[in-house]
């Protein structure tokens, strides 16, 4: 527990010294590289929640960048522009339909789960393109970011260090989660649901409070996103999308704390590094993440330490 | 709308039904059997439709590049299971997603290093390149209507192997036990690899068939694939029955949407109205098709597990 | 404790690889061109990209008269990617210009990126109708053309052709609505049918039952991509292209008529280029593309090949100095280069105002397919948004 901590100590320090450090050698750019990183880990942290933890394969899980983002970008289109109103709302929203699309998914489960959260995306999907109105497929600008008290998301860095923080806070919020009596249960019904209904839990309200707060978590994560590429459109909320949180999760180690976190950077960090060499980085990539999936049994957490149970 | 119309559109529904049947059966074999998420079945019916493509064209014959593509497809899905999938039995089903989208990637970019990213010219072989009069008075393509043939005999040849020969029975063996499988003393590995190059010949036999009327790129196989998991799903996973059940309902359902959806708001709803919702709703028809199957019966149309 | 520190030295490597790169030397200029290098829109990148290296080499590897390094970013066809690239280029690489994109939403995520940073953005495909109306900048220039311009001209001729009963196909996207928008802006006749495809559909086999049951006396389609190839394939098989007339924008080009050979004979096109338009300096980047790249270059490359040229002519005009954006500006309004496209002016909106000619995909003596010019159009004609350009 104690290295545990010491590690997590040693990342923070480093990621909080990465802003000045960088722009002393004069690389700003990976600020903004590592910024985008720490915000897809927050989407990546969420989903682990349900999926490392719960079980739950969501392939829709995109859905909510998408709904954080658009949030984000339609109250500005109508002028609002108050950054506490642009978080509640896409963290609302995402909620709601999380509560909405996980009632009717999560009646079922397996292969059958996975095929109907990545319908109900599609659904989204389609008809985001559709709707001309904000731009249809080809999306919309923000007007102005979020506007918060005393902080400047125009300003690249004070940006980074509010990813920063946010990422750090759901990292902690979804360890409180996991090891309380509800993460308890929501693990116990990922392991054996059978018995954990002989006892006497419910595994479909535990997993749709699981699915609403991740659904939740990853609307602010797509507030955030709206926000640094200053630009929303469908594809945000592609199966694609999903697919790519899914894999940082999957990379990363599920069930494991930090696992979201490593992914997000992994997989990130090595697309930037790579596409800049040659135009068929994913003939290197490929093999990589199979590789990486067969000699890494739980994933990159597993290199630092024995994850949860 | 002329009944004339709504036969040719029930048999363009079954045509398309068909190709994806010939994609589905493969995936839902290994899916069922080997209990292994295969994300790149997608690119086995690549592989198909290329290595056929290059084999005709440097022995001139279509046929020879026919048999080459399934072969070439056969060996390719062996290998894959060796060197692959071997690794992943005993894993997790997300430990399978990652592993085979990193193949995906893989295959798309080798393809791509081989063959260039450009899409490459595929026609129907010249016996075939002509039209069949129908008896209701349209013409439809020879090359289509040679499509469903070939569909539908692969259909029954796999029932007769799946039903009357003694690896069918392995299959359907393992289908509903894997573990009695094994205890009974036979060789799963052998069956794994045999199963699975089956699935793969069937995938590069839908690329090959697919090539020239879609298109032979890069990236060919992602295009077809969840509407594939989609027939599976409907159809049950591991069984036979299910996926061609599967395939030509989401064929026909799919067809028919994009062609009498429209229509048909339109008379309920106004005009324009039925302008926007029309494509919309056919988009995602297929989508709601999958949802209601799993809500009146989760395990599929025709599950494999006995009942 | 032993593996953490291993695999924080190895991330710390890995790190110092990735900031290794080499030091601005300002008596250079840098490029930045972005466009879809992966997956398989990749061809079309590959097309532009061989366009501007050709430029490069015609200008004998200066641009205004100073050494230029290209800069090749990849968007992924997404327009997160396309800003992050962009921001690398100006912040990691210190590019000078950022020029190309494919794609319309990858195209309005960038320019505003590439214009706060002060530096000039030179837009070589995506057309869309904001950047040459209501969000025109005075960095911005586009040597491609505004999206609705295309179809417009199909809508003239057609009108003028006399065709009254055309069937309207194209996917239902924001690009799809706009094309048939821009049709029937100057198409006077009557619409049998309009049709929205689901994107990136490959089958439209039941489309074409709907289309033969209504026997309309033309088709109207755009189908970009891999979408256009099978359209193509499948109208062409189904025997729909010796019956009916079928005109299309942005779907028959030199990427897919090699992968559907026949099935495009016949087919017609409206566009401000054509490989066989003749002009010098079309003429010699025709050959000397053919030369060195053995097939005939397509409108993407030629509008990168211009985009390039335009800058030449920019920097020219400031000596090198490229710090003086206003002088830049200044001389790119005046397009002073040789565009491929003959006479090359520029409207209010920095949008071209040119020529845009009827296109038939023809079989030659030798059996090679190509598009040729049948007539002229439009003559020197303005997109239907500098109005809304505040810079007039």
């Amino acid at each position: 527990m104690k290295s545990r901590l010491v590690l997590w100590a040693l990342a923070t320090t480093v990621l909080v010294a990465l802003p000045p450090f960088l722009l002393a050698i004069g690389q700003p750019f990976y600020v903004d590289l590592t910024r985008r990183i720490m915000i897809l880990a927050i989407a990546a942290v969420s989903l682990n929640l349900i999926l490392g933890y719960g079980g739950l394969v969501s392939f829709g899980h995109a859905a909510y960048i998408g709904i954080g983002a658009y949030a984000v970008g339609i109250l500005g289109f109508y002028g609002f522009f108050n950054g506490w109103l642009h978080f509640a709302v896409a963290i609302v929203a995402s909620a709601v339909v999380a509560l909405a699309i996980g009632a009717v998914s999560i009646r079922t489960s397996g292969i059958y789960f996975i095929m109907i959260t990545l319908a109900f995306t599609q659904m989204l999907y389609y008809l985001g393109i559709s709707v001309a109105e904000f731009g249809g497929d080809d999306g919309m600008r923000l007007k102005r970011r979020s506007e918060l008290p005393f902080i400047d998301l125009n300003d690249p860095v004070q940006f980074y260090y509010v990813a920063l923080v946010l990422m750090l806070l759901s990292v902690f919020l979804v360890y409180r989660i996991v090891n309380s009596r509800f993460g308890l249960v929501l693990r116990a019904t990922k392991s054996n649901e059978a018995r954990s209904r002989a006892i006497g839990f419910s595994p479909y309200h535990y997993r749709l409070t699981a699915f609403v707060i991740a659904g939740a978590m990853c609307g602010l994560a797509g507030a955030l996103y709206g926000n640094h590429t200053n630009y929303i459109t469908p594809g945000l909320m592609s199966w694609q999308q999903s697919g790519d949180i899914m894999f940082m999760v999957i990379l990363g180690g599920m069930a494991s704390t930090a696992g979201p976190v490593l992914g997000a950077f992994a997989l990130l960090f090595f697309e930037d590094l790579l596409s800049g060499w040659t135009q068929h980085w994913q003939v290197i990539l490929g093999p990589l993440l199979v590789l990486s999936v067969i000699f890494f049994r739980r994933g990159l957490a597993g290199i630092f330490y024995k994850p949860d149970a | 709308m002329t009944w004339q119309l709504i036969f040719e559109q029930l048999l363009n529904g079954l045509q398309s039904g068909v190709t994806l049947f010939l994609m589905a059966a493969g995936l839902t074999l290994v899916l069922g059997i080997m209990n292994v998420v295969n994300l790149a079945h997608g690119s086995l019916y690549m592989v198909g439709a290329y290595l056929a493509l290059a084999a005709s064209r440097w022995t001139g014959s279509y046929a020879l590049g026919l048999t080459l593509g399934i072969g070439g497809a056969l060996v390719v899905g062996m290998i894959v299971e060796v060197v692959v999938l071997r690794a992943l039995y005993e894993r997790d089903h997300l430990d399978q997603v990652l592993a085979t989208f990193g193949l995906i990637l893989f295959f798309n970019e080798l393809i791509a290093i081989l063959w260039g990213r450009a899409a490459l010219f595929a026609s129907p072989p010249a016996w075939l390149r002509g039209h069949i009069d129908l008896f209701t008075g349209s013409r439809y393509p020879s090359y289509r209507m040679a499509i469903i043939v070939v569909g539908l005999l692969t259909a029954a040849l796999l029932w007769y192997v799946v039903t009357r020969t003694r690896l069918g029975m392995l299959i359907r063996a393992g289908a509903t036990n894997r573990t009695m499988v094994a205890a009974l003393g036979v060789n799963i590995r052998l069956l794994y690899t045999v199963v699975f190059g089956f699935g793969a010949a069937l995938a590069g036999l839908a690329g090959i068939l697919s090539g020239p009327i879609y298109n032979v790129q890069p990236g060919m196989g992602e295009l077809v694939l969840i509407q594939v998991f989609v027939v599976i799903v409907i159809g049950g996973i591991g069984s036979i029955r299910g996926a061609l059940a599967g395939a030509i309902i989401v064929g026909i359902v799919d067809t028919l949407g994009r062609a009498f959806l429209k229509p048909l708001m339109a008379t309920v709803i106004s005009a324009p109205a039925a302008e926007n919702a029309g494509p919309a709703l056919a988009s995602i028809l297929v989508y709601l098709l999958m949802a209601a199957v799993l809500a009146f019966r989760p395990q599929g149309l025709f599950p494999a597990r006995g009942g | 404790m032993r593996t953490s520190v291993r695999s924080l030295i190895a991330g710390a490597v890995v790190a110092a690889f990735a900031f290794a790169g080499p030091a601005a030397a300002q008596q250079k200029i840098k490029i930045g061109f972005i466009s879809t290098f992966s997956g398989p829109q990749g061809v079309m990148g590959q097309f532009m990209k061989e366009s501007v290296d050709l430029a490069v080499e015609h200008l004998g590897g200066k641009v205004g008269g100073v050494p230029v390094e290209i800069i090749y970013g990849d968007d992924q066809f997404k327009p997160e990617v396309g800003v992050q690239v962009a921001e690398e280029m100006l912040k990691k690489q210190n590019v000078d210009f950022v020029s190309g994109i494919i794609w319309s939403n990858v195209m309005m995520a960038v320019v505003p990126v590439v214009t706060g940073a002060g530096k000039i953005m030179v837009g070589t495909n995506a057309g869309a109708s904001p950047l040459a109306g209501s969000q025109c900048n005075k960095l911005y220039f586009s040597t491609s053309w505004n999206n609705d311009q295309t179809p417009e001209a199909m809508g003239k001729f057609l009108t003028d052709t006399g065709i009254n009963d055309l069937y309207v196909m194209a996917p239902n996207y924001q690009a799809g609505k706009d094309m048939v928008a821009g049709l029937k802006r100057y198409y006077k006749g009557r619409i049998a049918e309009e049709v929205y495809t689901k994107m990136g559909q490959q089958d439209y086999q039941a489309e074409i039952s709907q289309l033969r049951a209504k026997n309309p006396k033309a088709v109207f389609a755009f189908y970009p991509g891999g979408m256009g190839i099978q359209f193509l394939k499948q109208y062409d098989q189904a025997g729909l292209r010796d019956q009916i007339p079928l005109y299309t924008v942005y779907t028959v080009d030199e990427i897919s008529i090699p992968a559907v050979k026949d099935a495009a004979v016949g087919i017609y096109e409206t566009r401000y280029w054509s490989p066989d338009l003749k002009n010098p300096a079309n003429e010699k980047f025709v050959s000397d593309y053919k030369k060195k790249y053995g097939k005939l270059p397509v409108f993407y490359g030629a509008q990168s090949y211009d985009g390039i040229m335009l800058i030449d002519s920019a920097v020219r005009a400031v000596h090198g100095n490229v710090k003086d954006v206003k002088g830049m500006v200044a001389a790119m309004e005046k397009a002073n280069f040789k565009s491929l496209r003959g006479p090359f002016t520029y409207n209010v909106n920095h949008h071209p105002i040119q020529n845009f000619y009827l296109l038939k995909t023809e079989k030659t003596a030798s059996g090679d397919i190509e598009m040729h010019i049948q007539k002229t159009i439009f003559e020197k004609h303005k997109d239907s948004y500098y109005q809304d350009c505040k810079m007039q």
